[in-house]
């Protein structure tokens, strides 16, 4: 009630008038480039080479995802970012899984060094290794196979899992687990029945978060599937900048591409971000 | 089987019970289980990871040149790679550079990012949700999906950002091509970078914000501290955990920007001043076949990576320990 009272004597001030004004303003610059995307992929071609914007799609059209969809390799290159995806989210979650459990639910020699371990090689950065994992790869004749790149996608994502889902395993006591265990089932029939659905929503958004990973992948797309027919999606959309420095691009056709590669990720993105926010930083803001 | 069954239960059970449940020659006598748990996260953490690192080591330390093309071994060279790159003037450009650019960034993204924040306290409902809604739009693109964007908006002669700063009165921005100046080009890597990485700082330093008490502030507006001094002496302190390890992040993110350079430069221009470490290392790989040299400036970055990333692991660990 009395913060109510406080925000209406505030809300008066003219200072407050500007501050909403500044962050309409700034809520429209950034969202600009989204919605440009979307503006722009529906219209024609002609009307974008004009040297003034056009900055609403009205007579706008779904021609240039016709045509950016016309030659098929959009599906080859779904088909493919879609396999590696889906192995590696699987591969995962089984892994990151299993090792959750142990480092939440037992104390055992060598957990810290696991743990330390862990957070260490997810912060490593995909160009600091790419060189070696494409010569080992090719040295084992997997350049251009989904498992070779799924492979190195899995040993990527495992770590951040690993400690997102160790954050969802602590979140449900053991007490439920030992009381189920006093009421006659054994330990492994425990977790199975009682903790287990209770993990569902965890074993969800890590999910989402590993496909999110594995799907948005450039770097290492890029050494290991240097072959056109096995373009990811992201190495796919980089073609039309490519294309770009031999002849005039197509933009509306670039953005509707874009469009079809941004909208799956925007929706999945949507759904796990509260929880990706906190994993990154719960230590902090809790205190 | 019931023995392992039953000794689980002891070590699930607090610290105190571990000890007895640990004794030597149960664990001599087969792997205890959560060590069997580990055991796919750390193979494939060893295949995908672990051999690559030791490769690099190893190649780090061997010299590439035009024979090993065709077959022939690489020689070992001890450290020469290392001393090589040390006196390597296009060496320390390139990682002059990469730092100016991390650390502009970083510090740019984390400003706004918090000034953000504050913004979202600061305003009603309707304006805090339109902004967090565009923020979480942004975060949400794809990063090559937002390059092909940005790059179009960037386009010199039909891109939107010449047309708009060209209605400024007194500014010719007509033609301007912005990926074809080396400094003009990491400004637009910047801005995109920034662009990219705000929401995530806004969110993360407004739900270290939401936490701060409104009766600590009440009581400080009472004793006559304005809104900039509140900001300076409770705010932010109140929520410097939070930034720091935002910071850490941001920091080892913004090295690693391969995918964002490539891309401009698919757009701009390959040559050597526009490359930062990431591109670099390919051309030095994937291009000159140099895998001795790459190797050792991947090294490097890893070194570099790993000493930033002690700070943010040493915070994350303090949280572990105390479920």
């Amino acid at each position: 009630m009395t913060t109510t009272v406080a925000l209406r004597t505030r809300r008066l001030r003219p200072g407050r008038i500007v501050l909403t004004i500044l962050a309409f303003a700034i809520a429209l610059a950034w969202v600009f480039p989204v919605y440009w995307m979307l503006n722009s992929s529906l219209l024609p071609n002609r009307t974008l080479q004009s040297f003034i914007p056009t900055f609403v799609p009205f007579g706008g059209s779904f021609a240039n995802y016709a045509n950016a969809l016309e030659d098929g390799s959009f599906y080859s290159a779904l088909g493919i970012s879609l396999s590696v995806t889906l192995i590696a989210v699987f591969f995962c979650l089984l892994f990151a899984f299993l090792a959750a459990v142990a480092i939440s639910r037992f104390r055992f020699k060598g957990r810290k060094t696991f743990v330390v371990a862990v957070l260490l090689v997810q912060m490593l950065p995909a160009e600091g290794l790419f060189i070696a994992q494409y010569k080992m790869v090719s040295s084992v004749g997997l350049l251009n196979s989904v498992i070779g790149i799924s492979i190195i996608y899995i040993a990527a994502v495992v770590p951040f899992t690993v400690w997102m889902l160790r954050g969802f395993v602590a979140g449900i006591p053991a007490d439920l687990e030992e009381a189920a265990m006093v009421d006659g089932l054994s330990r492994t029939q425990a977790f199975m029945r009682i903790t287990f659905p209770l993990l569902a929503p965890g074993l969800v958004a890590s999910g989402v978060f590993a496909f999110l990973q594995a799907w948005n992948e450039f770097t290492v797309a890029l050494v290991l599937l240097p072959a056109e027919q096995m373009h990811t999606l992201p190495l796919w959309l980089r073609g039309f900048i490519q294309a770009s420095a031999t002849r005039e691009t197509d933009w509306g056709q670039v953005m509707a591409a874009s469009t079809l590669v941004a909208v799956p990720v925007i929706v999945f993105f949507l759904i796990v971000q509260g929880r990706m926010t906190s994993g990154l930083v719960s230590g902090a803001v809790k205190g | 089987m019931t023995d392992t069954i039953s000794r689980d239960v002891t070590a699930a059970a607090p610290a105190a019970t571990t000890k007895s449940a640990r004794t030597p020659d149960v664990t001599r006598r087969r792997i205890s289980v959560p060590h069997l748990l580990l055991i796919p996260a750390i193979a494939i953490l060893l295949i995908g990871m672990g051999y690559p690192l030791v490769w690099q080591i190893v190649t780090s330390m061997q010299e590439f040149g035009i024979q090993q093309q065709f077959g022939k071994p690489a020689d070992f060279v001890g450290l020469q790679n290392y001393l090589t790159l040390a006196t390597d003037p296009t060496m320390w450009q390139v990682v002059g550079r990469s730092l100016l650019f991390c650390f502009i960034t970083a510090a740019l993204t984390l400003i706004v990012g918090i000034l953000l924040a504050v913004l979202m306290t600061a305003v009603g409902r309707t304006a805090r949700l339109t902004l967090q809604i565009s923020l979480l739009l942004a975060w949400a693109m794809p990063v090559v999906a937002a390059m092909t964007v940005w790059i179009w908006l960037f386009d010199d002669r039909r891109g939107v950002v010449n047309y708009l700063l060209d209605m400024i009165p007194g500014v010719d921005m007509n033609r301007f091509s912005w990926l074809s100046n080396p400094l003009t080009f990491f400004i637009v890597a910047s801005v995109i970078v920034i662009w990219m990485s705000v929401p995530f700082v806004a969110f993360s330093a407004y739900a270290g914000l939401t936490q701060v008490s409104d009766e600590v502030l009440e009581a400080a507006q009472l004793d006559g501290a304005n809104g900039a001094k509140r900001l300076r002496y409770i705010i932010l302190p109140m929520i410097r955990p939070v930034i720091m390890i935002v910071l850490l992040l941001q920091l080892i993110w913004d090295l690693r920007v391969f995918t964002q350079i490539t891309m401009l430069q698919d757009a701009g221009s390959k040559a050597g001043e526009f490359d930062l470490l990431g591109t670099y290392i390919y051309k030095l790989g994937a291009g000159s076949q140099d895998f001795g040299m790459a190797s050792a400036v991947s090294i490097f970055v890893l070194a570099l990576t790993l000493a930033i990333s002690w700070f943010y692991v040493r915070s994350l660990l303090k949280e572990d320990e105390q479920p």
